[in-house]
């Protein structure tokens, strides 16, 4: 079994402003690039399901020159507001650490 | 050619001194980013800044002994961490000081982008706010209840200061790109190219593949793209490095939207030139329609008292979500009783660290794995006097909470600190995210001139 984190170089999250969080997956090596893209293990479908949004909200991306794949979402509740967990969104791509590749 | 610097991703945060030095050899301005909307709305807010004084006083003194040394300008942009009115104050009284202390003169820009809730309130009736993702439902009372509005500015507002001859530009808050692009488009730098090595400069060092400590970040720029290369011999960049940041800390990692227009990274290229510079290419800038400017702002929403505190008895943290509850209805009862506080008043929020801390309610697992969770009791009353009395009611209440499994007298906390109850002051909500329309760029900024 291999997940994520096996095939990644770097998995981290981030603000993208007080509203939105985004997520990128940055791999050291091609074939572990492709292998995920190929997967499809970062869907729409899937991400909304972890992330409790409707799958409309999930914007993903794929940047080949940086072997990187990227997820936006909004963020639950913004930043540093009363409800908030995490003001700077840092450990929101928890959940996505340890999905499987085939 | 264009050599550009950042002193280092956000001023106060340091910098090697030497790598400032050698950075700014036959450079043509040194800039840095002061502040950002990212640690949340509370400075923005309440009008404090992130860095202390002494730690912004320390690489602006670095920064401008180096802009005077080689006759280049010093920009800052988003003073003071939100870019208000009382942050951009503190900034330069900071440079006065440093100037004073020097014996330096040098024509100092300052530029406020701090606009009055009237004002919005007059563009909101008229139609010339626009809603960015997320933003919150807005009316008059609401942008009359913001402590400040800021409008991000773009370049212009440098472009503005440099051509009254400034040697030091302190903004209140603008684009993180405008304070690296404005004097690269003055000297003929297409925006693409501009725009896209001024991302990539904002955050100083973090382009590189290992960033130790914070540091300066160069970039060399031409019509027809840019290198950018580390100034510290330690640190290098890569193409995927490069590329990556690009995309920091943006929804979309090809398309940027500043105040005037989108950079598009779509068709970007990144080569390495050496085992430690990389050069950029193929970047455009499509304008916009109309200009528009971001409008920040924070409300004051309460003030918060908060408790810390361990458990580490495991029958108590085998049930700790009943715990939290019941606890949290015997408090709320004695806070009625003996406050005579109803529950609509104030709020008390239990993140459970070791059960959904970090994540909240998005958290997945279910179940507590560890042997210890600590208990953060997070309360927000209408006044601070409040909050401590229902801070003080909280962690008395939770520490002798029953559970059926004991009887008699129980203490189930461990506090780490004395009192148990820590005021933390006001707390903020951000109010605005939305896009002004304007006819002119210069409409929601002032820049004054003066020689020091």
């Amino acid at each position: 079994m291999t997940e994520l984190h096996q095939l990644a170089r770097l998995i981290r999250s981030k603000n993208a402003g007080p509203f939105e969080l985004t997520i990128d997956v940055m791999f050291a090596d091609e074939a572990s690039y492709r292998r995920v893209v190929d997967a499809g293990v970062l869907g729409a479908e899937r991400i909304a399901a972890l992330y409790r949004v409707d799958p409309a909200d999930v914007r993903l991306f794929r940047a080949d020159v940086a072997l990187a794949i990227k997820v936006s979402l909004p963020r639950p509740t913004p930043s540093g507001s009363p409800t908030d967990t995490d003001i700077f969104g840092g450990q929101f791509h928890s959940p996505i650490v340890c999905l499987e590749v085939p | 050619m264009i050599k550009a610097v950042a002193a280092t991703g956000q001023l106060g945060t340091g910098f090697k001194a030497e790598t400032l030095a050698h950075a700014a050899e036959g450079a043509d301005f040194i800039g840095c980013d002061a502040g950002s909307s990212d640690p949340g709305p509370y400075y923005l807010g309440s009008g404090q800044t992130q860095s202390s004084d002494a730690a912004v006083r320390r690489d602006l003194e670095l920064m401008i002994a180096a802009g005077l040394r080689h006759d280049i300008p010093v920009l800052i942009g988003s003073a003071g961490t939100a870019g208000a009115g009382p942050h951009l104050a503190r900034t330069v009284r900071i440079v006065r000081e440093l100037a004073a202390k020097h014996g330096w003169h040098f024509p100092l820009a300052t530029v406020d982008s701090e606009v009055s809730a009237e004002r919005v309130v007059r563009a909101y009736r008229e139609g010339r706010l626009s809603p960015l993702a997320g933003a919150p439902d807005i009316d008059e009372e609401s942008i009359r209840a913001a402590g400040h509005i800021v409008a991000m500015q773009g370049p212009e507002c440098f472009a503005d200061a440099l051509g009254r001859g400034a040697q030091v530009v302190v903004a209140g808050r603008t684009s993180d790109t405008a304070i690296f692009a404005a004097l690269p488009m003055l000297r003929d730098i297409p925006p693409g190219v501009a725009f896209h090595a001024a991302k990539i400069l904002e955050c100083g060092a973090a382009a590189v593949v290992e960033r130790k400590y914070p540091d300066s970040m160069v970039a060399f720029l031409d019509p027809d793209g840019f290198t950018v290369e580390p100034p510290n011999p330690d640190m290098v960049c890569t193409p995927q490095s490069v590329a990556s940041h690009t995309f920091y800390e943006t929804a979309d990692p090809f398309r940027l939207v500043e105040p005037g227009g989108t950079l598009v990274t779509t068709d970007a290229a990144y080569a390495p030139v050496s085992d430690r510079a990389v050069r950029v290419t193929g970047s455009t800038f499509e304008p916009a329609g109309d200009y528009t400017v971001k409008l920040e702002a924070a409300s004051l929403l309460g003030y918060r008292t908060v408790v810390f505190a361990g458990v580490r008895d495991p029958l108590v943290v085998r049930q700790i979500d009943r715990f939290v509850a019941t606890t949290n209805a015997v408090i709320t009862g004695k806070v009625a009783d003996s406050l005579g506080i109803a529950a609509d008043d104030y709020r008390i929020r239990w993140n459970v660290y070791g059960r959904n801390g970090t994540l909240g309610p998005l958290e997945p697992a279910t179940e507590v794995s560890g042997h210890e969770v600590a208990l953060l009791i997070d309360i927000v009353a209408a006044d601070q006097q409040a909050a401590q009395a229902i801070g003080s009611i909280a962690w008395h209440t939770a520490l002798h909470q029953p559970i059926p499994e004991y009887s008699g007298l129980v203490s189930h906390l461990a506090f780490p600190v004395s009192p148990p109850a820590i005021s933390a002051g006001p707390v903020y909500g951000f109010s605005l995210n939305h896009v002004l329309h304007l006819d002119d760029p210069a409409e929601t900024y002032t820049l004054t001139v003066e020689n020091v």
